[in-house]
């Protein structure tokens, strides 16, 4: 039987690996992807205890809190779009200004 | 014997991780965009049995079809240059943080998988309108009770549109002189590395 530790586990470990990318690799890009992956962990943990908090009286009725941790997902995603658009932009003007991708490269502030 | 219900979410499961490791470990950048899709394409099937099927149909149209699209449109554009060469600066550093947050995170699963199997909590089973989380529970939650947030989530991408244009234009009139200043120290700075790394080898 399929419980919500399952799906809590499998969120906290694609979490893991994205965090690890993220402290691991100096390309901007893939650094990206790795929020990217740990954005879809969250999302996973949100909608799994959506599913494992539901009572049989608000599963039935529209309003309330019924669908709270779904909702979050949605605002989560639309969020992460405009993450990646901004991301992506600041990537393509950061690759203008230097001719690389690499993230410690971006030291114009230090000194 | 392991039911279907169980199959299908360790199919799902086995997917996502496989796509994550992908992600984080492939050197080209397409590579990695193409295990952020087997991610979010398992992700959206391990929605399916949870009943979101809304935030599935989303998380194919939104991340399938619009940022990993977005994402590999830059890396080709930005062509052989999407794959700096490797150096070992720094490596004891990220190494170091990167154990770090290992570790911890291993303690966070263990501590929260006991905490949460101390609440028995397997799914319930109550009786579940079909449309829980389809389209029209969903429509009626974000025009009713949710519309706020979905109003200023609105404001946000056109907020962000509008940053894009501005940051990927390249130059805004009269910063002319501050983008060039930029680019000869940057072009100082990479001279002064290649210097740096010239020494060591």
């Amino acid at each position: 039987m399929i419980s919500v530790e399952h799906y809590v586990a499998l969120s906290s470990i694609l979490f893991m690996i994205g965090g690890l990318g993220f402290l691991v690799r100096r390309n901007v890009l893939v650094a990206l992807m790795s929020i990217e992956v740990m954005l879809n962990a969250c999302n996973l943990a949100f909608v799994a205890f959506n599913r494992a908090r539901i009572s049989p009286v608000s599963a039935s009725a529209y309003g309330g809190a019924s669908h709270a941790g779904q909702i979050f997902a949605f605002f989560v995603i639309a969020v992460e779009a405009a993450e990646v658009a901004v991301g992506l932009a600041i990537v393509l003007a950061f690759y203008r200004l230097c001719s690389t991708v690499r993230s410690d490269d971006a030291n114009h502030l230090k000194n | 014997m392991i039911s279907l219900a169980e199959a299908y979410f360790f199919l799902c499961a086995f997917v996502a991780v496989v796509g994550s490791l992908t992600v984080v470990a492939s050197r080209g950048p397409i590579r990695s965009a193409m295990g952020l899709f087997l991610v979010i394409v398992a992700v959206a099937g391990l929605f399916l049995p949870l009943h979101a099927q809304f935030l599935a149909a989303i998380q194919f149209i939104v991340y399938a079809g619009a940022v990993v699209v977005l994402l590999l449109f830059i890396i080709m554009m930005l062509g052989p240059d999407a794959i700096p060469a490797s150096d070992r600066r720094g490596l004891f550093a990220r190494v170091l943080g990167a154990s770090v947050f290992i570790i911890s995170g291993t303690f966070a699963l263990a501590l929260s998988n006991h905490a949460l199997s101390a609440l028995h909590s397997s799914f319930p089973q109550p009786k579940m309108e079909a449309s829980f989380g389809g389209i029209d529970s969903f429509g009626m939650i974000l025009f009713t009770d949710d519309v706020v947030p979905l109003e200023l989530s609105a404001a946000l991408l056109l907020v962000a549109v509008v940053g894009v244009l501005a940051v990927a234009q390249g130059h805004v009139n009269g910063s002319g002189k501050v983008l060039a200043d930029l680019r000869a120290t940057a072009r100082r700075a990479a001279l002064r590395a290649d210097e740096a790394r010239g020494r060591s080898t």
